[in-house]
């Protein structure tokens, strides 16, 4: 645990940072920014997991593997998106929400 | 120390994730994100995970944000600006985010913590031997299916992004 730093403090670096991150969700228009909002989300729930067990639980290591694999599944689900972003621009040429109605040709 | 060390690290990411939702250039806001990415590895490192600091290197601030790039680059003109919403609805997603945060935070500090006082420090070696141990309370099966996940994402991004040719340069006429 970080000397002289208490979990509230942690705590509420990580809610501002998962608010920061909805609020980005909520008010982008472009495709890849809200890839970017959700993986502000992400990160902030893996350091809650984190900090978590470090403070509460020391002698276990689940929130460590839980941390392990929510980063996992962001980087398999970042890499689909972008590749659907990809295949997306090729046929609408565009990555805006409101261009994005139709789901198959 | 280390507590003006976490206020810079808190102060940096804060300043850098609101850049980064509020940015109108993509590119910046990329980088924007990059910083965050690096503060929380420097998080990890103060909380004394050195594997999980070099993870969230490795793989959001070397992986992530230059598969993220990449797209950028390929989809936008490297200087186009971004459409931001309209003002009413930033100010009212703004208040809706603040009220939310504000229950969150009344939420975490009427709670009290049982906070063990520690100064473990975990290797690599601890949390390997963790995740594949057969015995209970051992990983190994998460750990098989995220690899057959981290597979199956591979052939499925390959797939969806190589997508059809526009135009086939040998078909017959």
């Amino acid at each position: 645990m970080i000397a002289g730093i208490s979990i509230y403090e942690i705590l509420t670096v990580t809610s501002i940072l998962f608010f920061i991150g909805v609020y980005g969700f909520i008010t982008r228009k472009n495709l890849i920014s809200i890839l970017m909002s959700i993986e502000l989300i992400l990160n902030a729930s893996v350091i809650n997991f984190v900090v978590i067990n470090k403070y509460l639980y020391p002698d276990m290591l689940q929130g460590v593997y839980f941390s392990i694999f929510i980063i996992a599944v962001a980087a398999a689900e970042t890499a689909l998106a972008v590749s659907i972003i990809i295949n997306l621009y090729r046929q609408i040429a565009s990555v805006e929400v409101k261009d994005t109605e139709i789901m198959k040709y | 120390m280390e507590r003006i060390i976490f206020y810079i690290l808190a102060l940096i990411m804060i300043v850098f994730a609101i850049a980064s939702v509020s940015s109108k250039k993509m590119l910046r806001s990329v980088i924007y994100l990059l910083f965050v990415l690096c503060g929380i590895a420097g998080l990890y490192f103060l909380i004394d995970y050195n594997f999980l600091a070099a993870i969230q290197l490795t793989v959001y601030a070397g992986g992530i944000i230059v598969l993220i790039i990449f797209s950028v680059v390929l989809v936008h003109h490297i200087e186009m600006e971004l459409e931001l919403a309209k003002r009413s609805k930033q100010i009212l997603v703004g208040l809706a985010c603040l009220i939310g945060l504000g229950i969150f935070l009344t939420t975490i500090y009427s709670h009290t913590f049982n906070v063990v006082e520690n100064s473990i420090t975990t290797t690599a070696e601890d949390i390997g031997l963790g995740l594949l141990s057969y015995e209970t309370g051992g990983f190994i099966l998460p750990f098989e299916v995220i690899s057959i996940l981290l597979l199956a994402s591979m052939i499925g991004a390959i797939v969806i992004a190589k997508g059809k040719k526009l135009t086939d340069k040998n078909e017959p006429k």
